[in-house]
């Protein structure tokens, strides 16, 4: 278990989370390597099934990252995904998988060192866990 | 347009617990609409099951496919070369659908992901409530176009009970007594008097007491 190295999936916003990231880049911020980021316009345009389809293809934990609540450059994009992160958590509460592996976050194209701060909690939440009950097919 | 519900994920895999290569068949009529059975909805219930047997170390194969409509005979038919290749089929129609299907493929087995509820309306995003029960005779002109039968808990002709209390019903704090609205907006209009006709007993064949129902246009039968 000691050597497990978990799949993450990030769901990022391009203007808070995805900027956030760059910006943790240029601070010379380390974060771990686990977390694999996937770009969108607006965490509104995420899908359940989108977070589903990483868990069904062997992500050990997915999160979604968009900007402060009230700050959405869409208005309620980022309300919207957390309402659909909420619905996942409860989906995978019912396949009795732990909810912990889905979660979501809001943050500032300003918090580079928050980025690498998400992507560590996300990291040692999975570690913790361990690796996702269902078995992984395809490579991320 | 037809209002359901998903059933449960527990309920479903329960269904299917005997087999591994299942069709999940949506419809792009009523139930895409409440966003219960449609595309998206199909592709959402194909991940949760296959996560779900995966997780049992039984994978299973799951195809996803949407119908224009499942209560049409030529939409069903788009089946007719792959229904056999399925060891059974998950419809998310509304009720019709999973019986239109059984009745064209009777050797194949099929089930409901859908528990269909109602016919109603969205009155916000996500939000349905029922305004039709569907009894077959319209009475919405005599009550101001608020429907005394599917929005009175009681079906009322002649309201209100007396557990109409500060505009709502008395079997919930959340259900809204129709019969108050109907007098306020009786009395909104100064018609206050229609309510003085008392409505006749209503006759209720042509609803569900009169058995399963048809509806035959000869000028379009053929």
């Amino acid at each position: 278990m000691d050597t497990f190295e978990p799949q993450i999936v990030a769901f990022c916003c391009k203007y808070c989370a995805y900027a956030a990231a760059d910006l943790a880049g240029s601070m010379r911020l380390a974060y771990p390597p686990n977390v694999k980021i996937v770009q969108l316009p607006c965490t509104g345009r995420i899908d359940i099934f989108h977070l589903l389809k990483a868990i069904e293809d062997g992500a050990d934990g997915v999160y979604v990252a968009g900007c402060l609540e009230g700050e959405c450059h869409f208005l309620k994009g980022n309300f919207r995904a957390r309402k659909k992160v909420e619905y996942v958590k409860k989906t995978l509460a019912e396949l009795g998988i732990e909810p912990e592996r889905v979660e979501m976050f809001n943050l500032s194209s300003a918090m580079g060192s928050r980025f690498a701060e998400i992507a560590q909690e996300m990291t040692g939440r999975i570690k913790e866990l361990g690796p996702s009950p269902v078995p992984t097919e395809t490579v991320i | 347009m037809i209002i359901g519900d998903r059933k449960s994920l527990a309920e479903i895999l329960d269904m299917i617990k005997d087999y591994n290569n299942i069709l999940i068949s949506g419809c792009k009529g009523c139930v895409t609409v409440c966003n219960v059975g449609g595309l998206k909805e199909v592709q959402i219930l194909a991940a949760s099951l296959k996560i779900a047997r995966k997780k049992e170390g039984r994978p299973i194969t799951v195809e996803e496919n949407l119908l224009e409509r499942q209560c049409d005979p030529e939409y069903i038919a788009e089946l007719n070369d792959v229904v056999d290749s399925y060891d059974a089929v998950i419809s998310m129609a509304c009720g019709v659908g999973p019986q239109f299907l059984s009745e064209a493929y009777p050797r194949q087995i099929f089930f409901p992901a859908i528990n269909t509820k109602f016919f109603g309306g969205a009155t916000a995003h996500g939000i349905w409530e029922e305004r039709c029960a569907g009894c077959g005779t319209c009475v919405i002109h005599q009550y101001d176009g608020l429907c005394p039968i599917s929005r009175c808990s009681k079906s009322l002709m002649n309201g209100p009970c007396g557990g109409s209390a500060g505009g709502m019903c008395e079997i919930s704090k959340d259900v809204i007594c129709i019969w108050d609205m109907i007098v306020k907006k009786k009395m909104e209009q100064g018609r206050l008097d229609d309510l003085l006709t008392v409505a006749p007993v209503k006759d209720w064949s042509t609803s569900r007491d009169g058995g399963p129902r048809t509806s035959i246009r000869e000028e379009l039968t053929q």
